[in-house]
């Protein structure tokens, strides 16, 4: 099924996307339209354009691919399915995700991954392609976010606060050196190179969707963030 | 170097009454009572105690009773024991203080500063014995347009509403704050009444989705749980910005506290602290705050109501409003006296306002604007009594959520130690020896008697006023008078003085 997105209210082009009965839905024309596919399942849905905030919130299985920049809140609270956007994602991507996969081939603004978390098989990943705002992973109890930092300006690759209240989950920078102090509850490791394993697979599947190679991608420096188990996150009590 | 504490009560025991059976040792999860062997004599230790009467009610011979100390530091005004004791404990810890229950000071309780119309002579009184008497309603928009179709049938433009058979729900708490047989209590019994129950941001268990169409499902900042199964149970959705007990903070449950089948139901791996901080971190502005409330509806095919819950705070006037602008179609708005799992103690005690305050001035700005229509009011924080709720529906409300009265029922004893996870009545508990003691099929019996008797004493209220449903009693302010109350809190009420006439 093709949409025209020219136009129509969001409320009009969700239901459309809602209630077809088609399993491949192409959507042209999208001008920021929100809420597309939220909560949905079993679907494919392409989009050509600009989608609007809360792209695929609680998505819980279907696949989108947009072909353009996607705003606020992209896969908000989204437990599983896969998001790709071919351009840029703007802040709070992948709210609080906790399963399904979020491809972007550019930058993501501000609070991408907070309060992502994994639970059973469920384990939510992000691959970025170029920078990140500030607060990258802030409260991140689990899943895997990564970033590639692509970019051609000489910005520094992740904004200030990253990891802020992280608790669990990891993340990967790529880049020589980390360019902002973290904070005390977040440990960092140098790699010399992506070793093999999940965060690698992650690498190769973003670099077979956007045409890149992955020898380029794999073979630098990364730092990988965890939460420092020695510093918890927490305030000392006294009951009252 | 600790400087011990007095304890503030003491446990006493009746030597004549005492048999030694030792129920209290067993039942007491603070280990308060002993067995001294050689004596043959129960000991206490009442450092240990809470004082949450589990042993007390336990008793086969009512030999025991927890008193107050009357140990006292020398008398201060200014310098209370517990204000004393408090310095000590965090000198002793350097630890923020963590309490739990709603706020225990003496501050003004407003709805014991006013009082109820009655007929007389003319517009008799009903007798809700022989007449009908309606308590049900429905929450939601009231602003449907009237449209027909092409063959002049009536469309339905309603937004969706909660039907309730009485002007009373179960408040939030969750699953991890509270016991898995406290959630099925509270799960059957709103089931019975035809109202609902909340689970708070804790997750829904996976048994009780089949009380699916009388829960309430709640969305905080940490989406505990959330996902599109858990928002299809529902009957309807509440978005979490604020919780009376501890406006401006969140939550966090410790990892310790997060059991295999809590971890089930938040979603989150075990062991992991649960954090849920005071802000979304997605929400800075009405329009923010909108764009959640529709991917809700977007998410639920627009078939159920979305609720928005604040704490009661100063300018808790000018939100709602925003609120009501915000396509959300009912408000809950959390009095400053409302229970909580675990707080910490100065923004308990400190922080927030009245309820009965927030809701006379929400109602009124909201009917002021126009907006009123565009949301329900649900109160709650502190809901103590049937005349409570006759008293808040009066002042504006449309329906209560009672929590503390709600566990009362279930045998909480107001020890106020919920945060220790040690309840010994099985409520505020993860302890499977201790859930035990909370029967489900006594707790919801006793949950479903209480609500019972409030709507009776409710109808009765009503009836006395010549007033047949609670629809015609909502805002009904003349139907109250102030006692007790300065002019400037009147004129926060919208109410007169006591023998002041219409
Ligand atoms: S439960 Fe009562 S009778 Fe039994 S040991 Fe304790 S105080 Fe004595
Ligand atoms: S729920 Fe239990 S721990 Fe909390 S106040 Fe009541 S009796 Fe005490």
């Amino acid at each position: 099924m093709r949409i025209d997105a020219k136009g129509l209210h969001f409320s009009v082009l969700d239901k459309a996307v809602r209630d077809a009965a088609d399993g491949e839905i192409i959507i042209d024309n999208c001008i920021g339209q929100r809420y597309i596919a939220c909560g949905l399942s079993g679907k494919n849905i392409e989009i050509n354009g600009t989608s609007g905030n809360a792209l695929g919130a609680y998505l819980n299985g279907a696949h989108i691919t947009v072909h353009g920049n996607v705003q606020e809140a992209t896969g908000d609270t989204m437990n599983g399915g896969e998001i790709t956007v071919f351009g840029s994602a703007g802040d709070a991507t992948g709210y609080a995700m906790r399963g399904g996969k979020i491809f972007v081939e550019g930058d993501v603004g501000y609070r991408c991954g907070i309060h992502m978390k994994a639970y059973k098989e469920n384990k939510p990943a992000i691959v970025i392609g170029g920078r990140t705002g500030s607060f990258l992973g802030e409260y991140q109890a689990g899943g895997i976010i990564i970033v590639l930092g692509d970019s051609k300006d000489g910005k520094p690759v992740i904004g200030n606060f990253c990891g802020t209240g992280m608790h669990g989950g990891e993340m990967y920078v790529r880049c020589e050196q980390i360019p902002t102090r973290l904070p005390a509850q977040v440990k960092s490791e140098r790699l010399e190179r992506l070793p093999e394993g999940e965060a690698a697979e992650l690498v190769r599947e973003w670099c077979a969707r956007f045409g890149k190679d992955s020898k380029a991608y794999l073979d630098c420096t990364f730092y990988r963030l965890t939460p420092d188990s020695a510093n918890p996150y927490k305030q000392m009590y006294t009951q009252n | 170097m600790n400087i011990y504490i007095q304890p503030e009560y003491e446990v006493v025991r009746d030597r004549d009454r005492c048999i030694a059976c030792r129920v209290c040792e067993r039942q007491c999860a603070n280990l308060v009572h002993s067995y001294d062997a050689e004596t043959g004599k129960m000991q206490a230790d009442s450092t240990q105690c809470v004082n949450c009467h589990r042993c007390v009610c336990v008793c086969p011979t009512h030999a025991l009773k927890i008193v107050k100390s009357d140990d006292t530091y020398k008398i201060n005004g200014n310098w209370d024991n517990q204000t004393i004791n408090e310095v000590y404990r965090q000198a002793n810890s350097g630890g923020v203080l963590l309490s739990s229950m709603g706020n225990p000071k003496d501050y003004p309780v407003f709805w014991d500063k006013m009082l109820i119309n009655a007929s007389q002579v003319t517009n008799p009184p009903i007798d809700p014995l022989r007449e009908p008497m309606e308590t049900q309603l429905w929450l939601g928009k009231r602003t449907a347009k009237i449209e027909r179709d092409e063959k002049g049938r009536l469309k339905n433009t309603l937004a969706p509403q909660l039907k309730l058979k009485v002007p009373i729900m179960f408040s939030a708490m969750s699953y991890g704050s509270i016991s898995y047989n406290a959630h099925e209590s509270l799960a059957r019994a709103a089931e019975e009444l035809g109202t609902y129950y909340n689970t708070g941001e804790g997750g829904l268990h996976k048994d009780f989705y089949k009380y699916g169409k009388n829960t309430i499902v709640q969305v905080a900042s940490g989406r505990f749980g959330v996902y599109k199964d858990y928002l299809d149970a529902a009957a309807a959705i509440e978005i979490k910005m604020g919780q009376g007990a501890k406006p401006g903070i969140g939550g966090h449950l410790p990892g310790a506290k997060i059991s295999a089948d809590v971890s089930e139901t938040r979603m989150i791996p075990q062991g992991v602290d649960a954090i849920s901080p005071a802000p979304h971190h997605d929400i800075y502005s009405i329009e923010d705050l909108r764009q959640l409330v529709y991917s809700l509806k977007e998410a639920t095919d627009y078939k159920k109501p979305v609720i928005v819950k604040i704490a009661a705070v100063h300018n808790c006037a000018a939100i709602a409003s925003g609120i009501a602008r915000s396509g959300a179609d009912i408000i809950a708005i959390d009095g400053y006296r409302g229970g909580t799992g675990a707080a910490p103690t100065r923004i308990r005690d400190n922080v927030g306002i009245p309820i009965e305050l927030a809701l006379a001035q929400v109602d009124q700005r909201l009917r002021e604007e126009g907006i009123r229509d565009e949301v329900s009011i649900v109160v709650g924080g502190s809901v103590r009594s049937s005349a409570d709720v006759v008293k808040a529906i009066a002042l504006g409300a449309d329906a209560c959520y009672i929590g503390t009265a709600a566990l009362l029922a279930l045998g909480c004893h107001l020890c106020r130690t919920c945060q220790t996870g040690k309840c010994n009545w099985g409520i505020a508990t993860q302890r499977p020896d201790l859930v035990k003691r909370l029967n489900p099929d006594i707790g919801y019996k006793r949950l479903v008697n209480l609500v019972t008797a409030w709507n009776h004493e409710i109808q009765e209220m009503m009836g006395g006023m010549g007033i047949n449903s609670v629809e015609a009693l909502r805002g009904n302010r003349l139907m109250l008078r102030g006692i007790g109350l300065t002019d400037t809190e009147l004129s926060v009420l919208g109410i007169k003085y006591a023998g002041e006439s219409m």
